[in-house]
This record gives C-alpha cells, sequence and structure tokens, in this order.
C-alpha cells in the first residue's frame, strides 16, 4: 500500500482500466498533449494513442453527446467536463439521453458512460470554477452519482464507474486533489458502487458529509471530541443510489443528524437526508435535525473574504456540532 | 396492358433508373406505397380515439426510402427522428411493429410502450434509441461512428433530422466533432420547409441547409428528396465517401410533409391548404409510379396486386397490434438501471 494524491489515484483508475479493456476511451478538452488542465490524464496519450485519449472541441454537449453514441454502440467512454461549472451545456445530453436511455428502450440500450468533473469552491475559483452540481443529477433516475473523499475511494470508484452498465457522475472535489493523501490498497482496487462508509465512529450525533466536507467535517469532530462530544462521521461516497440503510442505522444509534455540503442549502442533499430521516427515524431522533450549507447564493464569489463568508468551515461546522450535541 | 416490362429501351430513355436497376426501384416503390397506406391507417385509428397521437411521414416517403436503400440495415448504424417511418420500414421494420408502436403495446420492440410514437429503437437493425428534443442524436452519430471506426469495422453512421435541427446547438457541435475527427457519418436532413409551424426562411439566413456544410468543411448537397432514385444516388456517394475514410457529408433532401406535425397540431394556421394541394402535385408515389410504368417496370394489372397486398398487411397489422396486450404497469420500475450485474 502506498501514499498517494488523489489526482494520482484518478490517473491510476484511468490507467489500469484503459490497459484492461480496450473499450475504455477518454475524451475532452485539453485531455490530450496536455494531459488535462488538472493533469488527471497525463500520459494516456502516449500509452494509449490519440483514438482512445481525444482532445475534443470546445463543445460540452458534444463531448457528453459522443461519448453517449459510442456507449451505445460498445465503447466504455470517460468524458471529461473541464469543470463541473462547464457541464450545464450538457444537461440535455445527460439529463434527457444517457439517463433514459435504458428505460425508454425497454431495456434494448444500456449507455455504460462514466462523465467525470472537477467540482467544488475553497479554490478562489470564483462563480464559475466552484460550483457543487451534485444535487442536479441526484434528483435523476438513471444516472448514477458518485463523489469520493480519499484517495483510495477515488481510484477504485472510477475504477467501479468505468466497469458500470449504466451512466455514472463522477464528481471529484478538487479542492482534494492535491490536498488530501492517503493510502491506496495496491491492485486491483475497486470500490462499489452504492455503499455509504462510516470514517469515524461516534455515539451522540451522525454528521453526514461527503467530498472536501468530509475532511472538515472529520477536523470539526475531532476538536468537539476533546470537548466530550462523540460524533460518527458518514461519507456518502454515492449520492445516488443513495445508502439510506447506512445513514439510518447511524441515526438510530445516535438520535442526532446534521449533514454537511457545499452545495446550496434548498433542495440540496441535505433535504433528502432529512427527509429520510423523518420519515424512517422520527421517533429515534432527540433534537431536529441541522444543515450545515452554503447559503442559497447563486455561486461562489471570487473575493477570498467572500468566498469564506459563505464556505461552510470547520470552525462552523464544530459550533453546529455542539449546538446539536446539547438540543 | 400492352407496355413491355422493362424494355432495355425504355429503361435507357431515364438513365437514372438505369443506374439503380429495376429489382431496387421496384422495391422502393412497394415500400412507398406501404408505408403511406400505413400512415393514413395510424390517422384513422388515432381519429377514432384507438390511439391518442401519431406522427407520421406523408410526403417524405421518397427521401426516406432512397436514403435508406443507399444503408446496409444490421450493418450500419442508424439514427432516425420521429418522422422516420417509411426508412424504419425499408430497413426491415415490420408492419406489425410499426402498429405494435402506434398502439403502445407491450410487444413494440421500440420501448414496449415506453415512448410515443415514432421514437424508433431496433438493436436488431442497430438502429439506436432516440428521444423529442431535437437534435440530440446528431452528436450520439459521431461517438456511434467513433466507435465503428475504433474497432475497425467498415460500417457507417447514418444520422437523420429535419431543417429546424439543423439550428439547434447539437447539430453544431455533432456536425462540427465528426467532421474535425473525419468519423464515417451521413447526416441526412429532411427538409420539409417548416418546423412545425415556423418556416425555413424564420429558421436560417442562408438559402439551404446543405450550404451550413461549408461551416464545417465537409460536403453538402442538396437534392430533390420527391425522387428517390436522386436521393439513393446522392447517400450512395456520402456513403462510399464515409466507408473509404473521405469523413462526413451533410445531405439535405428537399421535401414536403403532407399532413400536420402530429395529430395534435393544425396546419391550416401556418400554411394555406393551396400550398399543401400545390404540393402533393409533387407527391412522390404517384411521381415513382409513373416514371416505373414509363420505363416498362410496371402495370396496372400490378399495381392492383400491390395495393390488394398492401391493405392486407396494414389490416392484419392493425388487427394484430390491436388486440395485443398492453404493457403491464408491474414492469414500470424495471429498466431504470442495468438487472444484471456488472461484467467484471
Amino acid at each position: 500500500m502506498a501514499v498517494k494524491r488523489m489526482i494520482e489515484a484518478i490517473r491510476e483508475a484511468l490507467d489500469e482500466e484503459m490497459a484492461r479493456d480496450s473499450r475504455v476511451i477518454v475524451l475532452g478538452e485539453d485531455v490530450g498533449v496536455k494531459g488535462g488542465v488538472f493533469v488527471a490524464t497525463r500520459g494516456l496519450l502516449e500509452k494509449y494513442g490519440p483514438d482512445r485519449v481525444i482532445d475534443t472541441p470546445l463543445s460540452e454537449s458534444a463531448i457528453v453527446g459522443v461519448a453517449i453514441g459510442a456507449a451505445m454502440n460498445g465503447l466504455r467512454p470517460v468524458a471529461e467536463i473541464q469543470f463541473a461549472d462547464f457541464i450545464h451545456p450538457a444537461m440535455d445530453q445527460i439529463v434527457n439521453e444517457a439517463a433514459r436511455i435504458r428505460y425508454r428502450s425497454n431495456g434494448a440500450w444500456g449507455c455504460p458512460l462514466v462523465v467525470r468533473a472537477p467540482y467544488g469552491a475553497g479554490i478562489r475559483g470564483g462563480l464559475y470554477h466552484s460550483q457543487s452540481v451534485e444535487s442536479f443529477f441526484a434528483h435523476v433516475p438513471g444516472l448514477k452519482v458518485v463523489i469520493p473523499a480519499t484517495p483510495a475511494d477515488a481510484k477504485g470508484l472510477l475504477k467501479a464507474a468505468i466497469r458500470d452498465e449504466d451512466p455514472v457522475i463522477f464528481l471529484e472535489p478538487k479542492r482534494a486533489y492535491r490536498l488530501i493523501q492517503g493510502e491506496v490498497p495496491d491492485g486491483d482496487w475497486v470500490v462499489p458502487i452504492g455503499p455509504a462508509r462510516v470514517a469515524r465512529e461516534g455515539r451522540h450525533l451522525t454528521a453526514v458529509a461527503y467530498g472536501m466536507m468530509l475532511h472538515l467535517t472529520l477536523q470539526a469532530a475531532e476538536q468537539v471530541a476533546r470537548e466530550g462530544i462523540s460524533v460518527e462521521v458518514v461519507d456518502l461516497r454515492t449520492l445516488a443510489p443513495l445508502d439510506r440503510e447506512t445513514i439510518l442505522g447511524s441515526v438510530r444509534k445516535t438520535g442526532r443528524l446534521m449533514i454537511v455540503h457545499e452545495d446550496n442549502r434548498t433542495l440540496g442533499m441535505g433535504a433528502e437526508i432529512a427527509a429520510l430521516a423523518a420519515e424512517e427515524a422520527l421517533y429515534d431522533l432527540d433534537a431536529p435535525v441541522r444543515r450545515v450549507t452554503m447559503p442559497d447564493v447563486p455561486a461562489t464569489p471570487f473575493a477570498a473574504v467572500l468566498e469564506d463568508a459563505v464556505l461552510p468551515d470547520v470552525d462552523r461546522i464544530a459550533r453546529a456540532m455542539r449546538e446539536l450535541a446539547r438540543e | 396492358m400492352a407496355t413491355v416490362k422493362g424494355s432495355a429501351a425504355a429503361r435507357a430513355a431515364d438513365p437514372a433508373l438505369e443506374a439503380v436497376g429495376s429489382a431496387r426501384l421496384l422495391a422502393m416503390y412497394r415500400i412507398m406505397v406501404l408505408s403511406r397506406a400505413l400512415d393514413e391507417r395510424m390517422w384513422i385509428v388515432q381519429r377514432q380515439g384507438k390511439v391518442p397521437f401519431v406522427i407520421t411521414a406523408q410526403g417524405q416517403e421518397a427521401a426516406q426510402v432512397g436514403a435508406a436503400m443507399a444503408l446496409r440495415p444490421g450493418h450500419d448504424v442508424v439514427l432516425p427522428y420521429y418522422r422516420d417511418m417509411t426508412l424504419m420500414l425499408a430497413l426491415g421494420m415490420t408492419p406489425k411493429e410499426l402498429m405494435l408502436n402506434v398502439f403502445s403495446r407491450a410487444e413494440d420492440p421500440n420501448s414496449g410502450g415506453r415512448q410515443m410514437p415514432a421514437h424508433f429503437s431496433l438493436p436488431r437493425l442497430r438502429v439506436l434509441t432516440g428521444s423529442s428534443p431535437v437534435g440530440t442524436q446528431i452528436p450520439h452519430a459521431a461517438g456511434a461512428a467513433l466507435a465503428s471506426r475504433l474497432r475497425g469495422e467498415d460500417s457507417v453512421t447514418f444520422c437523420s433530422f429535419g431543417e429546424g435541427a439543423t439550428s439547434t446547438g447539437d447539430f453544431h457541435e455533432g456536425v462540427n466533432f465528426a467532421a474535425v475527427l473525419r468519423l464515417p457519418v451521413i447526416f441526412f436532413c429532411q427538409n420539409n420547409r417548416y418546423a412545425i409551424s415556423v418556416p425555413q426562411r424564420r429558421q436560417m439566413a442562408v438559402e439551404s441547409v446543405a450550404a451550413r456544410a461549408a461551416a464545417y468543411g465537409i460536403p453538402g448537397v442538396s437534392v430533390d428528396g420527391q425522387d428517390p432514385v436522386a436521393v439513393f444516388q446522392a447517400v450512395t456517394e456520402a456513403v462510399e465517401r464515409a466507408r473509404a475514410g473521405g469523413g462526413p457529408t451533410l445531405v439535405e433532401a428537399l421535401t414536403y410533409r403532407y399532413v400536420p406535425h402530429t395529430s395534435d397540431d393544425d396546419d391550416r394556421l401556418y400554411r394555406s391548404p393551396s400550398e399543401v394541394e400545390q404540393s402533393r402535385r409533387r407527391d412522390p408515389i404517384p411521381l415513382m409510379r409513373q416514371r416505373l410504368m414509363e420505363a416498362g417496370l410496371w402495370d396496372d394489372e400490378q399495381e392492383r396486386a400491390l395495393q390488394e397486398e398492401v391493405a392486407r398487411t396494414v389490416d392484419e397489422a392493425t388487427a394484430y397490434a390491436e388486440q395485443a396486450p398492453p404493457p403491464d404497469p408491474a414492469t414500470v420500475m424495471r429498466h431504470v438501471f442495468a438487472e444484471r450485474p456488472a461484467a467484471g
């Protein structure tokens, strides 16, 4: 087992899957010669050639649309959208096409496609290099939505996504690319899509998070542990389909639930998880559910003080934990 | 009948016919006649209240049959649009399958009753499933061609749409992508002059759809879409170019639809009955019949026999579909995701 950065784990997953399966191709803006703006695909062009590592025109709808046609015709495309903020022109292709191909053909056609996109704030990326888009896609049956928080999960889940028979939106917390290092098991390491992970066990409250917010939530849990508050942290990993059992199991144990995400508050994943708790575990709850989220601003502002004013941080999360534990 | 069938002298007067071959010409004609009869029956069952909605092809049969005959069914990949019932018949979808589709039956091979009629899909003919949003299949065509080429197949990908689709972003993105990568795609536009109610002059400032090809550095040709032979020849040339590695072609077939956009449309709101009547003078079916007769390939007796056979086929297909069971509501949650586990 070796310690790796998340970006290296992603590159390894792509490399190994391309080596393993000649149907796997990579396409997107700058993924070839440059190796991607975050160099996630560096070295792949030299190794697999321009037929399988395709620098595309600047056309997000076509990047996904071409990948869909290739997937229906037998390939396993991995389409890269350079930033999640630029995925919106491809929304029609993802939602109306990829997600509905199996359903609308009554199972006759499938769309084994991965759309990778770096997402999330905290890098001073401003309105259009910081967005969290997960809830748009988690709302659509037919799509799987995956967000890894650790290098091991990034590698294992991306390999699972590429092998999946259905379209997977694979959102990579870009602030974690180089910031987060971790051990990645050797060999053909695959993490199944679906199950959440209890990242830290605790007794007093459950905090559900994913992506970069998982790390801040773990830090906050560590902080409040010194004050005697024991927090169980659940790393969602797969947002759709949602692992209801792991969430409910933890809530039933602790009796208190909070959700942390950098997506906006209204109709974010927190809303769905709160509804799940209300429907399935209301009588296990000892306090109202809390959410720590980005407020409902249209997007993350650029100036450092403005971004810091909206993005959840360790202090905000720890404060919410203390308040929830006292209720 | 005194006509001498298929005499060399008669055919020589129409060299295009000679080039296409009499067997193919007769097959084109039969499919056009069958398509029109099925199409008319679809409107009848809709007006009878037996089905909620139809969207059909009347007037565009020649364009579709001419293009289909230039393809290798089951080998070439096809992405149709919702007006392509003649194309589907010509490729090998059966009248029964088309009627099962119109009646939204469980046995409908396109979608098992999940989609509106005319949203075609048929794996045995490599017809990829499509949707209602216009033009979205155009990038898919580039992707399908990319996959075929990567595997070293000599198949081409045929993608069909109306002139309205050429205003969409996906048309630009998909055609540009295919052009840059020189992919084996035939972009086939059936320009019937209206996108529902909006006429061509409100759709584009260029004179023709074919003119758009110049912007992508690919060949663009306009052909008479009421002449299946001309369409066949234009698409054949495009297919040969694509198979030889010469990249995509944009083929525009100039045509006209005789029926409203769908059974929910009232076309009197945007075009005059006299305009429709005027266009019907170039109805591709009588034009083709006359041409075949003049070439000595067809006579009244054959016509009578064909009409009887077609009427029987349409009756049988309609009766079969009408009594076929609807989809089982218990299946409504199936096929959201793959039902078998992912291959390792």
